[in-house]
């Protein structure tokens, strides 16, 4: 072996580069640990269990929490989950299994498309659809823009981790004297279920930061919602009109809900996490 | 139906068969056969006029360099190359005295099982992937279900090794055993036929042992087609070889006729290693 094997300039390039690297990495975690902690920080004193379980208090008076909007965003997001996860993964399944070259292509041109909808756009889209015609802000109205906003990912996600299933496991299925669709909905499916539930719980997370779509169709409440009818407070919307709002106290109850919201959505991805990593251990022993 | 001779059908399909004294025994029936069969993969003509019978209850190995049609061949047995679109066949496949292509393909694929090249078991537990192609049939009773899936494992020498073990996930186990997983899988139907492509191409020489041994404890109940890159396991497992060709059968004999005296040239110059 030679001394000066590898050459010292690699060593000093090797060194650079991972000290480059370690602190992108470090910064990235930086940025969300720095909004997490400013979150707080900001938002510390509203967070009281008022917060959570009164709703907003009149202006000028302290105190009051949010507690209409946590509920109003529960509530969008399940309409949204029951609208968009049906069509996304029934649609995943038909282009990952069924389409041809050109359905597929054209499916999934479409849904990229529609996955780059502005979704301001999409708000005006649905108000005109449903809340024109029923002349007020609805929860039906939210969910259902929400919900449409949450099909492109939840198709596309399902069709990557089916076409991910290898094609051995499909022609066992076959080759035991199950048909195709059999094949797919005892054996594809649930190899990559783990997957599906992944990409689901990842697109509710994403669509329940969204305000624009909400701002014309839930609009939003300082009371509790009368209904699926009836306009519905929700955390993004909320935010939204406390940030721009003239007092202080809201503000800091804006930067409370924006720490809900955000430790909201890290749960969920956290807990998508340990379902794929759950999942790979099972079908990897 | 009536015994046939596999002197018969020699003459009868022009199939290059030696016939010594030994294969003047009478079979009951022939489970396959090929008539001037050919295979395209769109522009591409895999299988050239294949003639070939496979004779029932007995062990037929495809050897041949790759990309010779072998395994196109074997996927033609259960139309398994159905699914691959483009794909067009000519020509007559008898399986036993029915023409091949009259069943419904899931019907066919219950009488002719598949075991693949690439151990491939269902992402569920042991016996769930043995109980699968049972569930498949409403006529197979739930009580039935442990029973058939005991039995199974047992002829695919597996039974001993995972009897405690049954509800774990399939993949937990060694590849050897994985293949002899699916073995049993495909055994559980009873099919008449057990298809196997380069069925120890991924395995080690232990596992490849145990599979040749459990091919020769289930050849009494099915007609065995293997395709195998491996010569001396043609030899160790076969009662007849075909080899092929740039999509040809070029010689089908009987295996030690082909590894002792073969008729033809080409076969000669494969076996012995001088090409291929």
């Amino acid at each position: 072996m030679r001394a000066s094997y590898p050459p010292l300039s690699r060593k000093i390039t090797n060194a650079l580069m991972l000290a480059l690297t370690g602190l992108c990495t470090v910064l990235v975690l930086s940025v969300l640990l720095t909004i997490l902690g400013y979150l707080f920080w900001k938002g510390a004193s509203s967070l009281n269990i008022d917060f959570f379980t009164k709703n907003p208090a009149p202006v000028g008076q302290s105190g009051g929490g949010v507690k209409n909007a946590m509920v109003g965003t529960l509530k969008l997001l399940t309409l949204a989950s029951a609208i968009g996860v049906p069509i996304g993964l029934l649609g995943g399944i038909y282009l990952s299994e069924f389409a041809g070259g050109w359905s597929a292509f054209t499916i999934r041109y479409t849904t990229d498309l529609l996955n780059g909808v502005p979704s301001v756009v999409m708000g005006i889209f649905v108000y005109t659809l449903v809340v024109l015609p029923m002349h007020h802000f609805s929860t039906l109205a939210g969910g259902i823009a929400l919900g449409i906003m949450m099909i492109p990912i939840a198709l596309r996600s399902t069709e990557d981790f089916l076409r991910a299933v290898p094609r051995s496991l499909r022609e066992g299925g076959l080759a035991l004297g199950a048909s195709k669709s059999e094949t797919i909905f005892t054996i594809v499916i649930p190899a990559a279920i783990y997957g599906i539930i992944t990409g689901i719980l990842l697109d509710i997370a994403r669509v329940a930061g969204e305000t624009a779509p909400l701002l014309f169709t839930a609009f939003g409440n300082l009371f509790d919602s009368r209904g699926w009818m009836h306009p519905t407070a929700s955390l993004p919307v909320v935010i939204y009109n406390y940030a721009i709002s003239p007092y202080d106290e809201w503000h800091r109850q804006a930067w409370a809900a924006g720490f809900v919201l955000l430790s909201g959505l890290l749960a969920v991805s956290v807990i998508s996490r340990l379902i794929l990593a759950r999942g790979k251990k099972l079908s990897h022993g | 139906m009536k015994p046939f001779d596999l002197r018969q059908l020699s003459k009868a399909h022009e199939v290059r068969f030696s016939v010594d004294a030994e294969t003047e025994e009478k079979l009951p029936w022939p489970q396959f056969t090929v008539a001037d069969l050919n295979f395209f993969y769109g522009a591409h003509q895999a299988l050239k006029g294949i003639n070939l019978i496979v004779p029932n209850k007995r062990v037929m190995a495809f050897i041949g360099p790759s990309g010779c049609g072998k395994t196109t061949l074997l996927r033609t047995f259960n139309r398994m190359n159905e699914i691959i679109p483009g794909t067009r066949v000519e020509g007559s496949i008898r399986l036993g005295d029915k023409d091949l292509f009259s069943f419904p393909a899931t019907t066919l694929r219950r009488v002719v099982g598949m075991v693949f090249q690439k151990p491939s078991p269902f992402p569920k537990s042991i016996f769930d992937n043995v109980a699968y192609g049972l569930r498949l049939d409403p006529a197979i009773r739930r009580s039935e279900i442990a029973d058939k899936v005991e039995q199974s494992l047992r002829r695919a020498a597996l039974w001993d090794e995972v009897k405690d073990k049954l509800h774990q996930s399939a993949n937990g186990i060694s590849g050897g055993q994985q293949q002899r997983l699916c073995i049993a899988r495909a055994l559980a139907v009873e099919p008449e036929v057990l298809l196997l492509d380069e069925p120890c191409s991924a395995l080690d020489p232990l596992s490849t042992a145990k599979i040749e041994d459990l091919l020769f404890e289930i050849k009494d109940l099915c007609t065995i087609v293997i395709v195998t890159h491996n010569m001396l396991q043609a030899a160790r497992v076969a009662d007849y070889v075909g080899f092929f060709l740039n999509g040809e059968l070029i010689e089908l004999n009987r295996a030690k006729q082909i590894f002792q005296n073969p008729e033809m040239q080409q076969t000669q110059d494969y076996i012995t290693g001088r090409f291929g």
